[in-house]
């Protein structure tokens, strides 16, 4: 009573848990909300609900064993994943892999950043309450699978990489296969700006909302089309070329707004991007072996030894310490998702619930990424 | 009390009025009409819950259900058996009463307001002279179902969109009084059958009054839909917000209450819709006028369907709204065009301008 | 004016988006891409690098091309196949040979990753790609790879 007499109305703020089970944490991901009303005041995310402590079960395995782990990390850009600890392996050992291997690498590699970005602009739409961007994005990664499947026999988790190479050649389809995607996608993707990406409703909800300036991305180690949409220039295929990326012309996407809007046209333009390289590479894929031949057991020399690449979601990063034994004796995976999530208690103070769940769309989690 | 001189009717009205007294076959038509209506509501709830689940899927690359029945058309009665057999369960900090009687606001609601419908010329439960106000008016009353529903609950998710619900629908229905109020006063009647009566001869009230018209039938479309909570205004459910909304704890029979409610909701925009501006049972051009045996009724579903469609349309179109944006949308935009128009719709009126 | 041309392009896109949906809608004959899955399952076919499960063909005489060398049950991953082995006396060549007694396959905990099937010298296990694992007893899922009385086919080494 004696606020009213005031003049002042008395709010308290409460705790909400969203998650471990919600449908916008695409995962079992905790954000335990403060709210005042609808305004978040406070983001804190609680993980582990998926911790499944790869990184001590790679200090078991061999070296080929460790690769098909990292399929289930980022289980959306698996290809990626693989190729990091290949890389590593191969570069410890000072393998160099054949022109073949290093082309049909990249080609799959954009293929997978191709679906998992497909993916996420589905899951975008469905988020912001689209439900039907999702069958649409799904009708066109559907045929990047096949694909994946018909060279690789998996799906999700291919494993198709192994230190050395590949582990089989190409499908004779294969290249017929992905032309045919190509002409497809090329169609659908401009009709996906039509659905969404001019709807004024979407525009409304994304423009202006989750504001990262630039130091912040960078103070914060945000990786990945998030920091590129903040104007960081961090892709690693153009800052630190591996595969086939130094033969192959591309832009990096780069937008400074630094708002979620941005962090969707990164996305979008990467996706064209990633067009053009595999149309770049796969009418000229070079003959050559598809695997150098390793020892059944690898034995890397002792020493530490670093590799980046860039995932679909940002930098991955695989550190292996060996001690000269076939298994490692630390490894270390640097995920971009863990590093993105540190900055969402930042920049989604102060909005609504609905713009935590765009901002969360926009960061495209994969909480498997996150906890490992 | 009752006029529908059907010929059924009719021999129905007689034969109970000849076996018992007044008083008795009055309360037995009652029931028997009350029952006819209750089957109308959950027949036109489950067929509307599967046209939309066949229309999404057409708009989405899919199919649809197929499985139950030829083309799945007995899916939606065999997801009810499933709910009806379901347990009613809640938590153990709810609010039994309320919590128990937030669904029967809702559905009452929905059942009130199809008492006046005019399905067709005959087919009307009840001519009040007051028709649109009285639909108006009773239309308002399920937010009450979905405010106790979301604060008995004891859920800060059914909280959230029990508060949001509340403030949609009180904003909304501004805009559709308006442009409710912008046709009557085309059309100088409130009473339902003297609306599609004006429309026989003038044409149908969007093509009388062309402009104000389409923009108050666009103005209606946007806030019918934000009344029927759907998307892209379904922030009360936003499932990728708020899990299920108001209805998170419900379930069983109850749950089913609020959804069957919400199809029946978009109905009953629609018919407004169709009475209105698209001339409720009339035929278009005339074309059935003079066929005596040809069922009005069909004219008045049809209709209702094309705008039930469009609904769909929306929702399975656009994203959703954000709570300020709704707000904006409503306060900023939709009422002072709708106020604008109203005027202007006097003046066409005043001047004589109209088709 | 702002506020007008607002509404106006707000309207225009969305009937924009309205067209794109509107056009799949009438268009879904041809456009659809349900598969009708437990009717189509005499048509459905799998790629042939599909991994559905690790399979060992067995020839007409019931001869496999294992040789038991275990490299498979050493490149698996996460301990998914089990070999039991003897050695005993060759018919042909009245040796002692190392044979394999139960090739024993875990589907419950296999990954699909394919390492043992890259690690095979003899090709002696390859990917089956049946998909329809489901069974109503965990049990049922450890599989035992050889027939019974099946045995090594001549002419196979390590």
């Amino acid at each position: 009573m004696e606020q009213l007499t005031n003049n002042k109305i008395k709010t308290e703020e409460y705790f909400i848990n969203m998650g471990p089970q919600h449908p916008a944490a695409h995962g079992v991901l905790r954000l335990l909300l403060t709210i005042d009303g609808e305004i978040i005041k406070n983001v804190d995310p609680d993980l582990g609900y998926i911790h499944r402590s790869i990184e001590k079960m790679c200090e078991r395995d061999s070296y080929q064993q460790i690769v098909h782990l990292t399929d289930r990390m980022d289980y959306l850009s698996s290809h990626i994943n693989n190729g990091a600890v290949c890389l590593a392996v191969e570069k410890a050992l000072e393998l160099e892999v054949t022109d073949r291997v290093k082309v049909i690498r990249t080609i799959f590699d954009e293929l997978t950043r191709l679906a998992s970005h497909l993916l996420w602009w589905g899951v975008m739409g469905m988020d912001l309450g689209a439900l039907t961007t999702y069958f649409y994005a799904f009708r066109d990664r559907e045929m990047i699978n096949d694909i994946f499947e018909e060279t690789c026999g998996a799906r999700l988790t291919m494993n198709y990489y192994v230190p050395g190479g590949l582990m089989f050649d190409l499908h004779p389809n294969f290249v017929n296969r992905v032309k045919k995607f190509l002409v497809d996608i090329k169609e659908h993707l401009p009709e996906y700006d039509r659905l969404l990406t001019g709807n004024v409703i979407f525009q409304k909800r994304t423009k202006g909302i989750g504001l990262l300036s630039k130091e912040d991305a960078i103070s914060y180690g945000v990786t990945g089309p998030v920091a590129r949409g903040s104007g960081v220039h961090c892709d690693v295929r153009k800052t630190h070329p591996y595969h086939a990326y130094d033969r192959v012309d591309f832009e990096e996407a780069l937008f400074t707004e630094g708002d979620t809007f941005a962090r969707y046209k990164v996305r979008i333009k990467e996706m064209w991007e990633s067009i053009s390289i595999v149309e770049q590479l796969i009418d000229n894929i070079p003959e050559g072996d598809i695997k150098v031949p390793t020892k059944a057991v690898i034995k890397l020399p002792k020493g530490e030894f670093y590799q980046r690449v860039e995932t679909a979601r940002g930098e991955l990063g695989v550190y292996i310490n060996s001690t000269g034994t076939k298994n490692p004796y630390r490894l270390k995976f640097r995920s971009p998702g863990f590093s993105n999530l540190s900055v969402l208690n930042h920049i989604s103070k102060g909005g609504k619930i609905a713009d935590l769940v765009a901002i969360m769309a926009s960061f495209d989690f994969v909480i498997p990424d996150i906890d490992r | 009390m009752m006029n529908i001189p059907l010929s059924i009717t009719t021999t129905i009205h007689d034969w109970l009025f000849s076996i018992m007294p007044e008083g008795a076959a009055t309360i037995t038509e009652w029931v028997l009409i009350a029952a006819a209506y209750l089957a109308l509501f959950a027949v036109a709830g489950l067929y509307l819950v599967l046209l939309e689940r066949k229309v999404a899927a057409w708009f989405q690359f899919r199919l649809g259900p197929n499985r139950v029945g030829p083309w799945g058309i007995f899916q939606t009665i065999a997801d009810a058996l499933k709910l009806v057999s379901k347990e009613i369960y809640s938590n153990r900090k709810v609010d039994k009463f309320l919590f128990n009687l937030a669904p029967y606001f809702v559905i009452i609601a929905s059942l009130m307001a199809m008492a006046v419908f005019p399905f067709s010329k005959q087919f009307q439960g009840f001519d009040i002279n007051i028709g649109v106000f009285f639909l108006f008016a009773v239309s308002s009353i399920g937010v009450i179902g979905l405010l106790v529903g979301g604060w008995a609950s004891n859920n800060k998710y059914s909280l959230i969109g029990a508060m949001r619900s509340g403030l949609q629908t009180i904003s909304y229905e501004l805009s559709v009084g308006l442009s409710i109020l912008t046709m009557v006063l085309l059309s100088g009647s409130l009473q339902l059958s003297e609306i599609i009566e004006v429309q026989r001869t003038g044409g149908w009230l969007i093509f009388q009054g062309h402009i104000p018209a389409i923009i108050a039938f666009m103005i209606f479309m946007i806030a019918g839909t934000a009344e029927t909570n759907r998307a892209p205004f379904d922030l009360v459910e936003a499932e990728s917000e708020l899990g299920a909304g108001f209805h998170t704890e419900y379930s069983g029979m109850q749950f089913a209450y609020f959804f069957l409610a919400e199809f029946i909701n978009m109905f009953i925009i629609a018919s407004i819709a169709v009475v209105l501006f698209f001339g409720g049972w009339l035929s278009p051009f005339g074309i059935t006028e003079g066929i005596t045996w040809f069922p009005e009724v069909l004219w008045f579903i049809i209709k209702v369907f094309m705008i039930i469609l469009l609904m769909m349309w929306f929702r399975w179109t656009f994203p959703r709204l954000r709570v300020d944006q709704l707000l904006t949308l409503e306060w900023k935009y939709l009422l002072p065009i709708n106020m604008v128009n109203l005027v202007l719709m006097a003046i066409v009126i005043w001047l004589n301008i109209t088709l | 004016m702002s506020y007008f041309s607002d509404i106006y392009s707000g309207i225009k896109t969305l009937l924009t988006g309205m067209r794109v949906t509107g056009g799949h809608f009438v268009r879904i004959r041809s456009e659809n891409i349900t598969q009708l899955y437990p009717d189509n399952r005499d048509t459905l076919q799998m790629f042939e690098r599909f991994r559905g499960e690790v399979v060992m063909p067995h020839d007409e005489n019931n001869e496999h091309r294992c040789t038991g060398c275990q490299s498979c049950e050493i490149a698996c991953p996460n301990g998914s196949i089990e070999i039991i082995w003897d050695r005993q006396v060759d018919p042909a060549t009245g040796k002692k040979k190392k044979m394999i007694d139960k090739h024993i396959y875990h589907l419950s905990m296999c990954t699909m990753c394919g390492l043992c099937i890259n690690a095979c010298p003899t090709d002696a296990i390859v990917w089956a790609q049946n998909f329809e694992n489901a069974v109503y007893d965990r049990s049922a899922l450890t599989k035992v790879l050889n027939q019974p009385g099946s045995k090594l086919k001549a002419g196979i080494e390590e």
